[in-house]
């Protein structure tokens, strides 16, 4: 028999499972993985300090493309350090338009990393079932902020604008018969909140339906379960954060344990995984889906029973009403001061983090006093994953490596930023 | 600030006394500068003493403090012509000076402790080195490894001890560290196709740096300490 050497392979950057543009030096021996080199990189666009460079609103358009798939979490943690920093208040009203959508976001991040997950692994009906959901989702963030992704929806201070009263619906046209028209606009006849409510009523279903697929699936369970075993101790030292963290057994949660918002005034579970395996991680966000449709269905019967203002009315930060503006000179002042210049963030430094899908998303601001930012760090929790990708394929066979990168829930925008 | 913060402040008081300088509070976050020299020591404690416990280590940045507190456009008077467009570049030093402003660069730790819920922030100054160095503190937080090697891609610091230092986030070859506040926004070079010679090419920049807003500060009173202090009570 013929002697085997390791060799050297590459992976990526173009690689349907590479998640966007992983690249990865695999050191093989025979099909076993011996070590793993992550090349990460390519996107790096220096989102850090482009923020040094401009007003700190302009910047909240970058934090959706950090990761790309919960955008709006990102702009969460970026008002929130800004309003850390300002000792602003937030409207009642604007905090829990706040934990909702990013509630919404979760099940949005959480089903592109199912969808892409089975994909890999082969499953392929879970990528159709997942993105028909996330379609309703992102419906949800154009009524509310007129783009299905990239928001710009949350300010310091509030949110930019509160929910409509009407959904978008969609047009005539010769592709589409009368009927189908008309169901596709069933749904669409109330407010965004009835979308949304009827949303939620319908998807605890679907999550049904993906776990008939998977859950007890042979194959699933052959290509997930004892792969990729991080231990609780090797978690808390690798800095994992999030599911990652808690499908190793850790009980660890921002909205629970360093509530933010609202989070301490709605109702929810935090699952925990007991083997550290991505089978388990998979148990632990298809559950966290479930959860975050609870949390939802609380915000939505609040902000039904509780108008009012969703901005601070504080306008040397948040600007004055068009209304205001024709009319008062104050307010036109603080408009213009507001759009050439924006406003001046006291010197200081603060840290706000939050339980984003992947994990904790951190934003480190340090001013000087001006009206940018000193420096800017973005925390991703992706990056502190990715690291530890070669601990976690070593000894695994190359096929187990997309699994690994799959249950990582890698999205290069962060990891990049 | 809270209770677990306070009993966090004393006990890192009475454990390493000067050897950790409190840092003025700023939203309600404990913050403490140390000497580069204790820095591995004081990491160690922090993280297996049982009264600190801070078993995570969220992130490690560097930060340049070249212009900090600087800004591009003088706003306390206005001259005859009234304002300009006022942007006073910083005169640019070069990296090959032997020696640096002792309070340029900066890490910064930001450590997370499970089981007392507490987080704790460390800066150590890299002083005087050029190029800078500090130890690494990958032997006690693992997950250190790729926060270093993207602070010494970004900031050109240097990590002593670190078992793979090399750049992550930049492009393999590139020359310079891209973060630091002498290094231009748009970058050094540019890179096209070039068809005569059938390869990717790199030329000095062709474009031109603008300031479309710019930096300034501005004297809040609402901010000043003595009078935060009033509004708080």
């Amino acid at each position: 028999m013929s002697e085997i050497q390791s060799y050297t392979m590459n992976f990526g950057p173009q690689h349907p499972a590479a998640h966007g543009v992983l690249r990865l030096v695999l050191e093989i021996e025979g099909e076993t993985i011996q070590k793993a080199d992550p090349h990460v990189g390519l996107l790096h666009r220096a989102t850090e300090k482009l923020a040094e460079s401009k007003p700190f609103n302009q910047s909240i358009g970058y934090m959706d493309r950090l990761d790309y798939v919960s955008m709006m979490c990102n702009e969460h943690a970026y008002v929130m350090a800004i309003e850390k920093l300002l000792g602003v208040q937030v409207p009642e009203r604007a905090q829990y338009i706040r934990v909702m959508f990013d509630e919404i976001t979760r099940i949005l991040n959480h089903l592109m990393w199912l969808g892409a997950h089975g994909l890999d692994i082969g499953a392929m009906t879970m990528f159709l079932y997942c993105f028909r959901e996330r379609e309703d989702l992102m419906d949800s963030y154009e009524a509310v902020s007129g783009t299905r992704m990239h928001a710009t929806y949350y300010r310091p201070g509030g949110v930019y604008r509160d929910l409509p009263d009407i959904m978008p619906k969609y047009q005539e046209s010769k592709f589409r018969s009368k009927r189908e028209l008309d169901r596709m606009n069933s749904i669409r006849e109330g407010s965004l909140l009835d979308f949304i409510d009827a949303f939620c009523d319908r998807f605890p279903g679907c999550v049904d339906e993906y776990e008939t697929l998977l859950t007890d699936n042979r194959i699933w369970k052959q290509r997930t379960v004892n792969i990729g075993v991080v231990s609780p101790e090797r978690a808390m030292q690798l800095g994992f954060s999030g599911p990652m963290l808690r499908g190793s057994g850790v009980e660890w949660d921002l909205r629970k344990k360093q509530p933010y918002d609202v989070y301490d005034r709605v109702d929810f579970d935090i699952p925990v995984g007991v083997n550290g395996d991505c089978y388990d991680r998979y148990l632990v966000r298809v559950e966290e889906m479930r959860q975050s449709n609870r949390i939802i269905k609380q915000c939505i019967a609040w902000l039904r029973e509780n108008p009012g203002p969703v901005i601070a009315d504080d306008h040397k930060i948040t600007p004055p009403t068009r209304v205001e503006m024709k009319d008062d000179m104050e307010s036109l002042i603080h408009h213009f001061k507001l759009f050439t210049e924006g406003y001046c963030v006291p010197e200081g430094e603060a840290y706000a983090a939050i339980e984003h899908p992947k994990g904790e998303f951190g934003i480190y601001i340090l001013s000087d006093g001006a009206n940018k930012p000193y420096r800017l760090k973005i925390r991703a929790p992706g990056f502190a994953h990715l690291s530890a990708m070669s601990e976690m394929v070593e000894g695994h066979m190359l096929a187990d490596v997309v699994a690994v990168i799959g249950t990582q829930d890698i999205v290069f925008g962060e990891v990049d930023r | 600030m809270s209770e677990p913060y306070d009993t966090l402040a004393a006990r890192i008081h009475e454990r390493f006394g000067e050897q950790m300088r409190r840092v003025p509070t700023t939203c309600g976050e404990l913050t403490y500068e140390l000497d580069k020299d204790a820095l591995i020591e004081v990491a160690t404690a922090l993280r297996n003493e049982g009264a600190f416990g801070f078993e995570m280590l969220m992130d490690v940045c560097g930060v340049d403090y070249l212009n900090y507190g600087s800004d591009e456009w003088l706003t306390n008077a206005a001259t005859d012509t009234g304002f300009s467009r006022g942007v006073e570049r910083q005169p640019v030093i070069l990296d090959e000076a032997d020696e640096f402003e002792p309070n340029r660069f900066a890490v910064v730790y930001h450590l997370l402790s499970l089981q007392h819920n507490v987080r704790l922030r460390l800066r150590v100054f890299t002083g005087t080195s050029n190029p800078p160095i500090i130890r690494s503190v990958v032997d006690i937080w693992n997950g250190a490894n790729w926060f270093e090697r993207e602070a010494f891609d970004l900031y050109g610091i240097l990590f002593e001890g670190h078992p793979d230092l090399r750049r992550i986030l930049t492009d393999y070859g590139f020359i310079g560290h891209p973060f630091r506040k002498d290094f231009p926004l748009m970058g050094n070079v540019e890179v096209s196709y070039d068809a005569d010679e059938g390869r990717v090419v790199y030329k000095p920049v062709s474009i031109e740096a603008r300031t479309l807003v710019p930096r300034v500060i501005r004297d809040d009173n609402r901010y000043e300490a003595d009078l935060k202090d009033v509004n708080d009570v």
